[in-house]
């Protein structure tokens, strides 16, 4: 997937987050969290600024709250601290790539071990 | 997973990388010193703070939210309280006051006991409009309006200016909800 496949695909979700929210019969709803399909589940979690990370893995793939807990600190960290990093363009830190590999290879080593 | 607690500002405090004071002091200095030179006027210095403030508000509110656990406000008084118990002591290491309420909960003050970015300064005679600490205004609008919040922030009382402590004023001015596309059908 290039950036432009990325990008049409993340504002189809941005999207269907925002309707989600007013599709709910509760009131006070914030959006999609899980998305369970046959193949992949997907998890996302929207911090109070309205940025939104989500994550696409195996069916039933359990503490992938906990990972985009971590993909947020991250975030904060090698991209909103990098002065230039200009705010809501697509993200080309490298720091931030290779941290957030080691991030998913620790999980996944972790989910492997048990 | 039940969500983790929201963690106190002296705790994050502790938990970060610190770096010296002094360091901070004299680079905050040097940077007001040079917005001086470059731009002469005083209202032009405090503007620029005031910008360059925002700029670090809007993404320091993310580091926040990420570091403190917080979930959303209930209202502006609880806001304010965090800025002030969290924020404050989360980032300069200072305690902080909310006081002053107005009636209808939009308006409050901020007192700070401490304020590591004045440490050794005295304002000249030639800098008297300066509000020094401007940029601190600045923060807190940017990381405000990203919440959601359109706010004004002011300076009340300033030591530098002959007061007797530092208390900015902080007026919620809008609550401004994410519009959304699909809506604009009219």
């Amino acid at each position: 997937m290039d950036t432009n496949d990325s990008l049409r695909v993340a504002s189809l979700w941005h999207s269907m987050h925002a309707i989600s929210q007013q599709l709910s019969p509760t009131t006070g709803c914030s959006g999609i969290e899980l998305l369970e399909a046959d193949t992949f589940d997907l998890h996302c979690f929207q911090s109070l600024t309205g940025t939104k990370f989500f994550v696409v893995c195996e069916p039933g793939t359990q503490h992938m709250e906990a990972l985009l807990k971590v993909v947020y600190e991250l975030y904060t960290d090698y991209v909103l601290k990098n002065p230039f990093y200009e705010m809501e363009m697509p993200i080309r830190c490298e720091l931030f790539d290779i941290n957030l590999t080691q991030a998913v290879q620790k999980d996944r080593v972790a989910l492997l071990g048990r | 997973m039940p969500p983790a607690a929201p963690r106190s500002g002296d705790a994050i405090f502790a938990s970060v990388e610190r770096v010296n004071a002094e360091l901070f002091t004299l680079t905050y200095g040097a940077i007001v010193r040079q917005l001086l030179t470059d731009l002469e006027e005083v209202e032009e210095v405090n503007k620029q703070l005031d910008q360059m403030g925002y700029n670090i508000g809007i993404r320091l509110i993310d580091e926040f939210l990420a570091k403190s656990n917080v979930s959303r406000c209930v209202d502006f008084k609880e806001t304010a309280e965090m800025i002030a118990k969290v924020g404050f002591k989360m980032f300069l290491g200072v305690t902080a006051s909310v006081m002053n309420w107005d009636a209808d909960g939009t308006c409050c003050s901020i007192v700070l006991e401490d304020n590591p970015l004045v440490d050794f300064v005295e304002l000249p005679d030639t800098c008297q409009g300066l509000y020094y600490c401007n940029i601190l205004s600045g923060v807190i609008r940017g990381a405000l309006e990203m919440v959601a919040m359109k706010t004004e922030v002011t300076w009340i009382r300033d030591m530098l200016r002959g007061d007797d402590a530092y208390e900015l004023q902080v007026k919620l001015l809008k609550q401004v909800p994410e519009e959304y596309p699909y809506k604009d059908d009219e």
